[in-house]
């Protein structure tokens, strides 16, 4: 078993609340280690609080064990703190498929601005005459705009 | 507000995760959290009171996000490494939720006659209780000297600074210092808190077995 094939499985894993993308291009996987008997798997929380967390655990515990991967430590790392940027190119394209205005990069020193920034692409129509409705939606990560073009409103995943 | 409830909540989690490693007694964080009654609750007393009114919830909140910024700036780089992993995770987190709770500050400071009276009236309540948040004692000072966490001294004049610059854009007025609300942090608590507790902990004591 290598670390490739393990991070192949987990890769099966979905984010309950983002379920168009998996855990490892979302960057909550960190690493794959084996120590002794043991499969060390390191994740990161997206958010401290994320309700997603406990069930992702879970759910990484079950897929390794389908795989006949038993003794299974699941450690938790805070350092570096998870940031929007850590989510693969391909995970953003996926994003702005699936509705929903992908993180852009963080420009240094930005998260001290007390406004959230107005202008958030659609991920529909892409334009640009787009308006903040709520700085929290359906969950934490995500803020709700209205697209004033295309009439419709739509998520932005906030960059953190 | 009930998103920057959840983070703070997952930040205390990590944070009790991380005691009962280091104790090594075989607790889990919910072991803390369920089992102890309020004289071993060691929060401030600015956290327990109730909410009120938006306005007064919302002072709240700024005052206690402006806090920890400050802190999980200076905390982050802690000398414990794992302390300073939450602490770098939870001031993403605490940036946002003064980014809300300022913005409300500025709504309703320089908004309607109501709603300024309100706000000035929940920072004048509540000035008495934010003394505490830079309480010291023999353990604090013990962590400061490790580096463990920062020294709260000099977090309190940054505090002032960024208070009376938000208050004066919200033209609320600075209440007068003078008596101190303390206790909190040795285990002496308003009668609030044991409401608190009593529902928090209600399920966990009569049924310890169960599981989610």
């Amino acid at each position: 078993m290598t670390q490739e094939q393990i991070l192949e499985y987990l890769s099966a894993i979905h984010d309950p609340e983002i379920p168009v993308l998996n855990i490892v291009e979302m960057g909550i996987v960190r690493s794959v280690s084996f120590k002794e008997h043991q499969t060390v798997v390191t994740i990161t929380p997206t958010y401290s609080g994320c309700p997603a967390m406990r069930v992702i655990e879970e759910e990484i515990i079950a897929t390794l064990k389908e795989r006949e991967i038993e003794n299974v430590t699941l450690k938790t790392e805070y350092f570096p703190a998870w940031t929007t940027d850590m989510l693969t190119a391909t995970a953003k394209e996926k994003l702005q498929n699936y509705g929903i205005a992908p993180p852009r990069h963080i420009v240094q020193n930005e998260l001290v601005q007390i406004t959230l920034p107005q202008k958030i692409t659609c991920p529909y129509c892409l334009s640009e005459k787009t308006k903040l409705k709520s700085a929290f939606s359906s969950t934490s990560c995500k803020a709700l705009y209205f697209c004033e073009n295309c009439i419709q409103p739509f998520e932005h995943f906030k960059e953190i | 507000m009930g998103n920057s409830a959840l983070d703070l909540l997952g930040q205390s989690s990590a944070f009790y995760k991380f005691a009962a490693e280091i104790e090594q007694q075989n607790h889990t964080e919910d072991d803390f959290i369920y089992f102890r009654d309020e004289m071993h609750y060691k929060n401030i007393k600015l956290v327990e009171l109730p909410k009120g009114d938006f306005a007064f919830t919302i002072a709240r909140q700024f005052f206690f996000s402006q806090y920890s910024i400050l802190f999980f700036e200076l905390m982050q780089k802690s000398s414990n490494t794992t302390i300073a992993g939450i602490s770098s995770k939870a001031l993403k987190e605490v940036t946002y939720h003064l980014r809300h709770s300022k913005q409300w500050m500025l709504r309703l400071g320089d908004g309607t006659e109501e709603s300024h009276l309100r706000l000035q009236n929940a920072v004048n309540e509540l000035w008495n209780f934010t003394g505490e948040m830079f309480y010291t004692d023999a353990t604090e000072n013990l962590l400061t000297e490790n580096k463990i966490i920062p020294p709260l001294d000099l977090i309190q004049s940054l505090w002032k600074e960024q208070i009376e610059d938000c208050f004066s854009a919200a033209t609320i007025l600075l209440p007068h210092n003078g008596f101190q609300h303390s206790g909190g942090r040795i285990g002496k608590h308003t009668e609030h808190l044991g409401y608190l507790l009593s529902e928090l902990q209600i399920l966990a004591r009569s049924y310890p077995d169960a599981k989610w």
